[in-house]
């Protein structure tokens, strides 16, 4: 049943491809800034952080430029929070699709997580230019990065494949999505290190898939930062566990959305 | 889009004896709905609220249950073109997208082999904000083409629409028309085994709906297995050898499309009776030795013929009553639109026959007409019988009936080019032919209508620079 789905999946790619392909390119087509917004929101959060959390507040930063240390949460973190929120839509705002055509339905939030990503590399060639400035060298550790933001498209994958399908039925979901991304922020190690916060704390931190995954991928750009495996480990855990419910979720109430989108 | 070759679990061995393979098997489909369930629960709130109070309070209402489609069976054959008939609600739409794995069936099976394409949209999941090119990418994807596919025929795909101009223009300042054809175009160029098409060529202008019938004539041509829903009879009947008729959610009569459509058809005209008493008719004029009883509108064959189509072959049969004996009468009947304007008056006298005598007693006559070129209406019949009668002067009138009959007609495919005609195209039709002589056609091979009786040219015609 499962590798059924799975060799469908595979034998849509191209029109996996195609959706994403619409997504970013819709994104951008009346949008004056164009491919600079995916810079000018993670800069700007990155500087109203700095300023309240890094100055004012004095949240430690374990050595690292606050600026810095922000940004490489605040790369994943925006293409998390808002493929999220597109991804969480994606089965309703194409109503019209699943109503005429039939194909996999996974691939509407799995061309989200898809389509995020141009914003994702711009906003990473952001962080190299900040790298450079405050000239930190990564290290053999940076191989590594690739891994978490896989990790980062499966977790939203698996998260939107249950909050979609969820708001098929329930259109409340639409409007608790954006509560949720807000409350998800201040869970994650982005604003403060995973290590300000009291050891107890650290372990149901860890149970925040995000979290591991966003401060796996801080570990990976610095050299001397030491990577937290138990804190990697659950949440990698974690979000199989998400793409596991989700996508039985997404199985479950599949065969209805036609019916009742 | 292409649906994974099901090649058949169970019934395998059976389908192999069988000389003509099946496309499609439906087997005693059933697909419910349940009105109720939109509205129930569709707040998470409520679902909440329910999960507490549950145990408290029954559920308000119980849902209404709707059987869209309810035991469902046939077989399609490779290479067979069927039409779906039936009325809106009756479930043709549901047994598509059924067919077309958007809905799942709540009962029953299912079996298709071979990639479908379905069709219940033209231009399907077109973005506004993307430019002609890009859409034809987008929606040759949605609908299964594949990218090197669409590559290889991008500039077929824009020639048949017409719009090579505009390939670069986003579709948000295309006109509507220019949509449908770009649509129209892509899905042209699909290259299924099973093509499942839903009333796309309800619209469009005609050039177009030309076009498309034609594009349609293709994939028959080309073997493919179609099924075709629409409530364009002429077209069904056209291009389709079976038909079937869906009738609330069931098969009502499955067999060769002209049969079907005819049974079809001929549940519209129930306001319509074949026969006609005309002695309860009140208002009416004249003297009355001799009257008019009934009226009967019969096929060339002097059978009743409940549904008249346009161009049809029809016999009217009028009877009458004669109380005593009538010398001289000249039967007559006045045509009228349904808004009172006489379209033709004829009679006896018109065609100069003198009819002697009637004797006392009943009797009837029959006016034939090769071909009612009335286009489809509601027409309505005033009828008299007049004559000289000894000792008046001038006309005698012996019976009048006022629009006392009405006639329903019903379209057809009058110039055997594909599409009905109906009442926005005028009151009658005239035998007809067109010729083109200066004029080169852009795509000849497109006008292949040669062989009828009323033949026309499409026209999707530019003069010769």
């Amino acid at each position: 049943m499962k590798t059924e789905s799975l060799s469908e999946l595979w034998r849509f790619r191209e029109l996996l491809y195609f959706l994403a392909w619409r997504d970013v390119k819709v994104r951008y087509k009346q949008a004056v800034l164009g491919i600079a917004w995916a810079i000018i929101q993670p800069l700007f959060t990155m500087l109203i952080f700095t300023l309240f959390f890094g100055r004012l507040a004095g949240v430690p930063s374990d050595g690292i430029p606050y600026p810095l240390f922000s940004l490489c949460a605040l790369v994943p973190w925006t293409y998390f929070s808002v493929t999220l929120s597109q991804a969480g839509n994606s089965l309703i705002s194409n109503s019209n699709l699943i109503t005429k055509v039939y194909f996999p339905r996974a691939l509407l939030p799995a061309a989200s997580a898809l389509g995020g990503m141009p914003d994702f590399l711009v906003g990473s060639g952001l962080l190299v230019v900040m790298m450079f400035y405050y000239r930190v060298k990564p290290g053999w550790s940076l191989l590594l990065a690739p891994l978490f933001v896989l990790g980062l498209m499966v977790l939203v994958f698996g998260v939107s494949m249950l909050l979609a399908a969820m708001n098929v039925r329930y259109r409340d979901v639409k409007y608790a999505i954006p509560f949720l991304i807000q409350i998800w922020l201040f869970v994650t190690p982005i604003i403060y290190p995973a290590t300000f916060l009291p050891k107890r704390f650290q372990q149901i931190l860890a149970l925040n898939p995000l979290a591991g995954l966003i401060e796996g991928f801080r570990a990976c750009l610095f050299p001397n930062r030491q990577m937290d495996l138990m804190l990697v480990g659950t949440s990698a855990a974690v979000t199989l566990l998400v793409l596991v419910v989700g996508a039985l979720y997404f199985r479950k109430t599949e065969r209805t959305f036609a019916d009742i989108i | 889009m292409p649906i994974s070759s099901d090649e058949e679990s169970c019934t395998a061995g059976a389908a192999r004896k069988s000389p003509m393979k099946d496309a499609i098997i439906v087997e005693d489909l059933s697909k419910k709905y349940e009105l109720g369930a939109l509205s129930h629960e569709t707040m998470l709130r409520e679902r909440l609220v329910n999960f507490f109070l549950g145990s408290f309070r029954k559920r308000a209402a119980k849902n209404e249950i709707i059987w869209a489609l309810k035991n469902v069976s046939f077989r399609i054959g490779e290479r067979e073109v069927v039409g779906i008939i039936g009325r809106n609600g009756a479930g043709k739409s549901t047994l598509l997208k059924v067919l077309s794995k958007i809905t799942y069936p709540t009962s029953g099976h299912v079996h298709v082999r071979g990639r479908v394409a379905s069709l219940l949209e033209v231009g399907t999941g077109f973005h506004e904000e993307l430019t002609g090119r890009e859409n034809i990418y987008l929606n040759g994807s949605i609908l299964g083409m594949k990218r090197k596919e669409v590559e290889a025929k991008l500039d077929a795909i824009l020639n048949f629409a017409g719009l090579e101009r505009f390939v670069d223009t986003p579709i948000k300042r295309y006109s509507s028309g220019m949509r449908l054809r770009l649509g129209f175009a892509v899905a042209a160029h699909l290259d299924p085994d099973i093509l499942i098409i839903d009333e796309i060529l309800a619209v469009g202008d005609a050039g177009f709906q030309k076009k498309c019938l034609n594009a349609m004539e293709d994939l028959r041509s080309g073997g493919r297995t179609v099924l075709f829903v629409s409530h364009n009879m002429a077209a069904v009947e056209n291009l389709c050898t079976r038909a079937i008729w869906i009738d609330d959610g069931q098969i009502r009569q499955d067999g060769p499309a002209h049969e079907v459509i005819e049974a079809y058809m001929s549940t519209f005209a129930s306001s319509q009776q074949a026969t006609m008493d005309l002695t309860q008719v009140e208002s009416r004029r004249g003297s009355g030795e001799i009257r008019y009883t009934g009226f009967e509108i019969l096929d060339k064959n002097g059978q009743p013929q409940p549904v008249v189509r346009s161009g049809d072959s029809v016999m009217f049969r009028f009877h009458f009553r004669a109380k005593e004996s009538v010398r001289f009468p000249c039967f007559g009947l006045r045509l009228f639109t349904e808004l009172g304007t006489l379209i033709t008056e004829t009679g006896t006298w018109h065609h100069g026959i003198g009819i002697p005598e009637v004797f006392a007693g009943d009797g009837y006559i029959d006016l034939e007409i090769n071909s009612l070129n009335l286009l489809p209406a509601r027409y309505l019949l005033t009828l008299n019988i007049s004559g000289e009668k000894a000792g008046i002067e001038g006309p005698h009138m012996y019976d009048g009936l006022d629009h006392c009959a009405k006639i329903e007609m019903e379209g057809a495919n009058i110039y055997m080019s594909g599409k009905t005609l109906d009442s926005h195209y005028g009151i009658v039709f005239f035998p007809q032919r067109w010729r083109l002589p200066v004029v080169r056609t852009k795509q000849s091979a497109l006008l292949t209508n040669d062989s009828h009786v009323f033949d026309s040219a499409s026209s999707e015609t530019e003069l010769a620079k």
